[in-house]
């Protein structure tokens, strides 16, 4: 059915298991879904060897997650992988919403120009593993079709039994981090359990192949005359495969719903009779909007659909999993090469729970909406509707999803909080946004690029700072220009102001006016370095 | 001549509708009519102006009950 080659990756066994001494591992990732393969990238970017385990020999089994947004996008980049992505996937921004047949309310993901990177991209899962596959540099140890079966821990390390074609092994690390799914072997070896909903509502996935002249963006349904009382979402994928979504309620029987005979009809219903398509993956879907209560247990990291689960509206499932990460993968290499304590892990919990909660909060929310559970739900929902064509604050409460978007990490004990006045640009814990630069030659650049992956400072001065961090300096001699104002608006930029950026290009700390010494605490700060109160300096005499 | 105001005026839409669907779980469909109507009478005499009350009604009652 499928029009994807699928590859297969070949098993070897792993040192282990050729007699050779082991030395326990920095880091072993489970699974090398899009979470688990983006982790040991940016590990084994950084210079720390990664061992990774995916128990099977090819990538997704059909095109799963398929939305990747502008933040999940610029990690990718920030890691040298978007390029090849960016172009070979489905650039949207623009959602339509419809009730039966008529439109109601349209949004744009992003209604302003000057990010190098766009709104939103859809492709198949399949397609972003194998190009991070591909894209695994030497110091990540890759292995198919070895199986974790048992996780122990004691304090200096965890050990894991691994299952292969050739028999079993055992095997140790320093770090485990889990992104091995929904069903995660690592959770249940650890009798860990999830918080939260469990939906009844079932959904039917459609990936068909045809080419339609649907425009690229992003359609949502409500009660629509081809699929009457459920709800239907179209997005378009790369290869001209179409994602159809049609909710089916909480009694439709999976086995049944499933046969072609069952779902041409409705694709027929949808796309009318002289539409010629292939049907290329069909699926039946519940969900579940849940999480571990922590993300971190000993030297046991969960990451993605191992520590969380969302509905599917809003595409926060992978790009939250990616955003884990992108988060873990700095301060991991930053204990692991003795530039922070093991404290410093402790904040994956401090900053990705709340995250994950807002993702929960938002996919809940969206969920109740398209699937209204009491008469009363379903009488406000259709109100809300009704009144949505005429009436600009119906069209507010309309929710077929609210998109991924990238989380602020407020209160993080990692950030210094403002002490000087700013009234815009991204305060401490938030991403930093992008914008158009220029060298001094004139040749153009995107801010986050020049950012990179390691702590720096962005300033707005005339003269460098004194730091050792790596600086990005706009303005002055020799600094960076900032041809469209863009910088200067999107961070609140006046002479003197400096921000101290983190490795995942989230602000640390931001100053009107800076010098060294406030860089160096805000940087310990940063690395969870130190206690409460740290002197630095004795108190002048005045 | 009284404007009835479209806009969108309720600060974090998707946290009132929540907190609105939320006020009807487990209530049966007579005990939700009843909190609504209770609802509609507690806003519109916070509203207070006949006008804007009635403009309301017209509007809502207006629309077409079909989808």
């Amino acid at each position: 059915m499928s029009s994807f080659d699928y590859p297969t990756y070949p098993y070897r066994p792993g040192p282990e298991q050729l007699g050779e001494t082991t030395p326990t591992s920095p880091v072993i990732v489970i699974g090398a879904g899009p979470v688990g393969l983006t982790l040991a990238i940016d590990l084994g970017q950084r210079g720390i060897p990664v061992v990774l385990l995916d128990d099977d020999d090819t990538v997704s089994h059909g095109s799963r997650a398929i939305c990747w947004s502008k933040r999940t996008l610029e990690i990718f980049d920030r890691l040298g992988l978007a390029g090849p992505l960016v172009a070979r996937g489905i650039n949207w921004r623009v959602g339509r919403v419809f009730r039966n047949d008529r439109e109601v309310y349209r949004f744009d993901l992003l209604p302003e120009a000057g990010h190098k990177l766009p709104a939103f991209i859809n492709l198949q899962q399949y397609h972003v593993e194998q190009a991070l596959i591909e894209a695994v540099p030497e110091t990540v140890d890759l292995r198919f079709r070895h199986k974790v079966v048992a996780v122990s821990q004691d304090a200096d390390r965890v050990t894991l039994t691994v299952e292969t074609p050739d028999g079993r092994y055992t095997t140790k690390a320093r770090y485990v981090v889990a992104a091995d799914g929904a069903h995660s072997t690592a959770r249940a070896a650890l009798g860990l359990s999830f918080e939260g909903r469990v939906f009844d509502e079932r959904f039917l996935i459609a990936d068909v192949k045809m080419k339609a002249d649907f425009p690229t963006e992003r359609w949502f349904w409500f009660d629509p005359p081809f699929h009457r009382g459920g709800s239907t979402l179209l997005h378009r994928q790369a290869d001209d495969i179409w994602r159809i979504d049609f909710q089916l309620g909480p009694e439709a029987d999976p086995a049944v719903e499933r046969q072609p005979d069952r779902v041409l009809p409705r694709l027929k219903a949808m796309l009318g009779p002289e539409v010629a398509f292939d049907l290329e993956w069909v699926s039946i879907y519940t969900f579940r909007c849940r999480r571990m209560q922590r993300f971190r247990h000993g030297r046991i990291f969960f990451a993605g659909d191992s520590a969380h689960q969302v509905s599917p509206f809003g595409a926060r499932g992978g790009n939250g999993g990616i955003q884990d990460v992108d988060n873990l993968a700095w301060k991991l290499a930053a204990v692991l090469s003795d530039q922070a304590s093991d404290r410093l892990l402790d904040s994956y919990d401090d900053e990705r729970v709340p995250a994950t909660d807002d993702n929960i909060l938002n996919s809940t929310r969206s969920t109740d909406f398209i699937t209204p559970k009491t008469a009363a739900s379903r009488a406000f929902r259709d109100a809300v509707l009704s009144l949505a064509e005429e009436a600009p604050f119906a069209r507010a409460l309309v929710n077929s999803g609210r998109l991924s978007t990238p989380h602020a990490y407020d209160g993080s004990p990692l950030s210094t909080p403002d002490g000087d006045p700013f009234t815009g640009g991204p305060p401490p814990g938030a991403p930093c946004p992008d914008a158009p630069i220029a060298g001094t030659d004139g040749q153009s650049a995107w801010l986050l690029n020049q950012l990179g992956g390691d702590f720096a400072v962005l300033t707005f001065m005339s003269e460098p700072i004194d730091t050792d961090l790596r600086q990005v300096r706009i303005g002055g001699t020799g600094g960076w220009a900032d041809p469209e104002g863009l910088v200067a608006r999107r961070y609140d930029l006046r002479p003197g102001t400096c921000y101290l950026i983190r490795p995942d290009q989230h602000v640390a700390a931001r100053w009107r006016q800076a010098d060294g010494a406030k860089i160096r605490k805000a940087l310990q700060r940063a690395r969870a370095a130190g206690g409460p109160t740290v002197i630095t300096a004795p108190m002048e005499a005045r | 001549m009284v404007t009835l105001t479209l806009a969108a005026n309720i600060p974090d839409p998707d946290g009132f509708y929540e907190r609105l669907i939320d006020a009807h779980r487990g209530l049966s469909d007579a005990d939700s009519a009843l909190l609504n109507a209770r609802l509609i009478l507690l806003l519109a005499n916070q509203i207070g102006d006949r006008a804007i009350v009635d403009a309301a009604l017209e509007k809502a009652a207006s629309l077409s009950t079909d989808p």
